[in-house]
């Protein structure tokens, strides 16, 4: 599969009518609120840098009003920058041609929205299908992709009822089905999940891990809960009031957030799920060890392992299937438990 | 107290009638030098009138009986609706107003198909560009609150009496309610769905056509209703430009106080009246079947 990545270069954007001329008056650090009161103009995004791999799914997490949605609706502009460059594969999405940019959306990205965003007077399989339709491809391939698609997400029998008929839960599956039917590399999901109930969203992001497994499609996932975006992102970037405050993966940010916002966000999760062995292990083997465990197990299947093997001291394998370190019990607990007297800064270093 | 507190400084007598006079004149004029140039921009209309008349006039009645039924039967699916329609049609024809009661309908078909052909596009227009709306929703309210007779009188000075002018004005008068909710149904339409539209690469005809259209084809349908209803009421009053059907024995009627005459005929009109509605209605409806069935119900 075909994958593309994004780099996002020096994104600002400004909502009202000179916008273009507050630019440098932000960039030389006028706040958000100053720009609102005295000039009228809403401060979207400020200086958004941000590498997207291609193949591997980016979380981008936010408070509502942090500009997450207006971040990923750059990618296939459906919001223009006020300045910025949009790079895939090398191309500035932002340079495109009315032209070019319909073909770069037909081919490269397709969406999935919050609130569903089917057509309400097409049937399943014609949602579905809606995006082979406006690239040209012929009816036949389109049933029979959209039908494989539909089936995929596990709606098969549905295909010719109306939106209206199915589930919040249902719906969104088409939403998906019609995404990934489009078969565009990039995958953009626009807190995609977040209308759903929490038992039906867990259930939906193991969809998307699964396919995502076999697919490798270049995922941008938008969303406001830190848990989704830990088990579905294999980078994170956190937003606050249209600024990048912290990238990197989950456990970077579990274990070393950058301020007390982000800080105050880890507080309540599940860290055993999050840290992996890697990231606790000592180094050189343990000779009277007698358990393997891999280095991205999580630290509570690690527990678990290590207690029903009755030890409280394990090999770690790294990928190459050689011993790169070792893990004892009482680093395990530690690290699942939140040191409350610990600053982010002391954490950090402590490991 | 002075003159100018208890009475309003109009404008002198004179005055106001060489104004009047003026601009009389200055149509009256321009209709001699161009009426007939406007007149002949109108024959593809009048082509159409006439051919319509006669379509409904020369076949024969069982013909266009069945075939109206039918229509009813295919746009509404509704027994009660398509029975009515041909209990009020053999009634029409047993009372003897078959013919102008076929005249009206063909008029107010023309006009209907010129209110749609000509509406639907400016209220797209209309609800691309607010620029337009600005502008277009002033000279509907005109178009609508103007009384009927009114533009009558422009419209018989340029054209004279007969078909085509008695068209002008019942389009005039019919069109807006088509333009106005064309121009509404659009600017409703959801806009996560269009973006959803956008973000899948759609172009704007497309746009258009697979979503906006569809969408607001329930409120357009309404306005077709609306226009259907006005064309018709405007239809009687345009008896009095020559324009033929069930409007004449009315006019005739109110001359001559003949009650009963008047009763018929009205009652005819009020019977196609709630045919051409039921039945436009119920297609409307049947357009949406989609939003009908909700999950949960």
């Amino acid at each position: 599969m075909a994958t593309e990545n994004i780099e996002i270069r020096g994104l600002y954007k400004i909502f009202g009518k000179k916008a273009k001329s507050y630019v440098d008056a932000v960039r030389n650090g006028m706040s958000k609120q100053e720009l609102q009161e005295q000039h009228g103009h809403v401060l979207g995004l400020k200086d958004i840098n941000l590498t997207m791999p291609a193949g591997s799914i980016q979380v981008v997490m936010g408070l509502s009003g942090s500009g997450k949605s207006t971040l990923i609706r750059h990618i296939n502009r459906l919001i223009d920058p006020t300045v910025g460059e949009v790079l895939v594969d090398g191309d500035d999405v932002c340079k495109m041609g009315t032209r070019a940019l319909r073909q770069f959306r037909r081919h490269k990205t397709a969406m999935v929205f919050q609130k569903f965003a089917l057509l309400p007077h097409r049937t399943v399989i014609d949602n579905v299908v809606y995006g082979l339709e406006l690239q040209g491809v012929d009816k036949a391939r389109q049933q029979e992709a959209g039908r494989r698609w539909i089936d995929r997400v596990g709606l098969s029998g549905f295909e010719d009822n109306y939106p209206n008929q199915l589930s919040g839960g249902m719906q969104q599956r088409v939403g998906l089905a019609r995404a990934l039917t489009n078969d565009a590399p990039i995958l953009l999901m626009d807190e995609a999940f977040s209308a759903l109930d929490p038992l039906i969203r867990t259930d939906m992001q193991s969809v998307l891990l699964e396919l995502q497994a076999e697919l490798k499609k270049t995922v941008v996932f938008i969303t406001h809960d830190l848990d989704e975006a830990l088990r579905l992102g294999d980078r994170i970037a956190i937003l606050r009031d249209g600024e990048i405050v912290q990238e990197g993966t989950g456990q970077d940010i579990v274990l070393r957030p950058a301020d007390d916002y982000i800080e105050s966000f880890v507080k309540e999760v599940n860290r055993g799920r999050v840290i992996l062995v890697e990231s606790v292990m000592q180094s050189g083997e343990a000779a009277n060890a007698s358990l393997e465990l891999k280095q991205n197990t999580q630290l509570e299947d690690a527990a678990r392992s290590m207690t029903q093997a009755g030890t409280d001291v394990a090999n770690v394998i790294g990928k190459d299937g050689q011993c790169c370190g070792h893990i004892q019990m009482g680093a395990v607990v530690s690290a699942m438990v939140r040191q409350d007297d610990e600053g982010p800064a002391r954490q950090a270093s402590s490991l | 107290m002075a003159e100018w507190y208890q009475e309003f400084p109009a404008m002198s007598r004179t005055g106001l009638r060489d104004l009047k006079k003026g601009i009389d004149n200055g149509f009256r004029e321009w209709t001699r030098e161009h009426g007939d140039t406007v007149e002949s921009l109108f024959d593809p209309i009048k082509e159409l009138l006439i051919w319509s008349e006669r379509l409904l006039l020369n076949t024969p009645w069982p013909i266009i009986l069945i075939a109206i039924t039918a229509i009813a039967w295919l746009g509404s699916r509704k027994l009660s609706i398509t029975i009515g329609t041909l209990v009020t049609l053999v009634l029409i024809g047993y009372f003897d107003m078959w013919e102008d009661t076929m005249r009206t309908v063909s008029m107010m078909f023309v006009c209907t198909l010129v209110s749609i052909v000509i509406g639907i596009p400016i209220g797209i227009a209309m609800s691309k560009s607010n620029v337009l709306e600005r502008m277009v929703t002033p000279v509907l309210d005109i178009m609508q609150t103007m009384p009927g007779f009114v533009y009558l009188i422009p419209v018989v000075m340029l054209l004279g009496i007969g078909k085509v002018p008695g068209l002008l004005a019942v389009v005039v008068y019919a069109i807006p309610p088509i333009i106005r909710l064309t121009n509404l149904g659009i600017r409703l339409v959801d806009k996560e769905v269009l973006e959803a539209a956008d973000a899948f690469g759609s172009s704007s005809w497309q746009r258009l056509k697979n979503v906006q259209i569809p969408l607001a084809m329930p409120t357009i349908m309404a306005g077709i209703n609306q226009t259907i209803m006005m064309a018709l009421a405007l239809v009687v009053i345009a008896s009095m430009i020559g324009v033929q059907g069930l409007g004449q024995p009315v006019l005739k009627a109110i001359a001559n106080q003949y009650f009963t005459l008047g009763v018929f005929n009205g009652l005819a009109i009020v019977g196609i009246a709630i045919i051409f509605d039921r039945v436009s209605q119920a297609y409307g409806k049947r357009l949406q079947a989609h939003s009908e069935v909700v999950h949960g119900h």
